[in-house]
């Protein structure tokens, strides 16, 4: 793992790897979307709403997967000082507030047929949108770090403490019970979804999770090309 | 209630900010790139 932490050997790998996660992410979401949209019967309960289902869960589960990789490389740089961890810290972090924002809007658009509302200040609404302005704040601090030439080490430390509401947000619905309904997928008890519904999910949450790891690796190898190009410059104003 | 335009409008949503966030990622790539691939030639 370590040796992968290493910026030439992370592009020759990087590069070819970016565009097979293109492919194959742009693949499986439209097969995973037809399949939502077409393929599928509508909810007894729900009726065709149930369909925001297949990029309402993606969304939620990169908005948290998005902030569990920025905490797990903040402590990677504060521990090991590997040279790509803030810079996967700030690649992550676009990314990860976009499908935050995505799981409040979609939600918020589920929540007003369903519910009856378009927003609730319900345990888990809340605490997603915390993560949201988490995000905010993160790439904030990270940019100001980075103009000043900082190492990163706050931003470092702020992914690592805001971590702590991603167990909030999953317990959320356990501890507050109000509007937004409990786990439908465990891996302890499976799915209480009908699997003529719950089969295009694995789709498009494997098609979205390519597409945020291809952006990720885009943002990475933008941000290497720039402190390559900082560096040189760096030299010949020197010479 | 049309449900089919709560349907769309979550699509929709979703992807105009996946598509943005592609191409954005995918611009400032290649510019970074080949600002730096031009100033190694220079050199």
């Amino acid at each position: 793992m370590h040796g992968y932490a290493n910026p030439t050997r992370f592009l020759k790998i990087a590069r070819p790897v970016t565009a097979w996660l293109l492919g194959i992410g742009l693949l499986l979401l439209a097969a995973g979307v037809w399949g939502g949209l077409a393929m599928t019967p509508p909810d007894y309960l729900q009726g065709e709403t149930v369909r925001i289902l297949y990029i309402h869960v993606p969304a939620a589960w990169l908005g948290m997967a998005g902030w569990a990789s920025i905490a797990a490389a903040s402590i990677s740089q504060l521990v090991w000082r590997h040279p790509l961890a803030a810079v996967a810290g700030r690649a992550i972090a676009p990314a990860g507030a976009t499908f935050a924002a995505l799981c409040l809007a979609t939600g918020s658009i589920w929540g007003r047929p369903t519910w009856g509302t378009w927003w609730e200040w319900d345990g888990r609404l809340t605490s997603m949108l915390i993560l949201l302005f988490l995000y905010l704040g993160y790439i904030a601090l990270a940019s100001a770090e980075r103009e000043r030439g900082g190492d990163g080490r706050m931003a470092a430390l702020f992914g690592v403490v805001g971590a702590v509401n991603l167990p909030i947000i999953h317990y959320s619905v356990l501890w507050w019970r109000t509007l937004h309904q409990g786990q439908s997928i465990s891996v302890a008890q499976g799915s209480s979804i009908a699997p003529e519904l719950l089969w295009p999910l694995p789709l498009t949450m494997l098609g979205f999770t390519a597409l945020f790891a291809a952006v990720v690796l885009m943002r990475m190898r933008a941000e290497l090309a720039r402190q390559k190009v900082e560096a040189r410059l760096r030299r010949s104003t020197a010479e | 209630m049309n449900q089919w335009a709560f349907v769309v409008a979550a699509y929709g949503v979703t992807a105009v900010a996946t598509v943005a966030l592609i191409a954005w990622a995918f611009v400032s790539m290649r510019s970074a790139e080949a600002e730096a691939d031009a100033l190694k030639r220079r050199k």
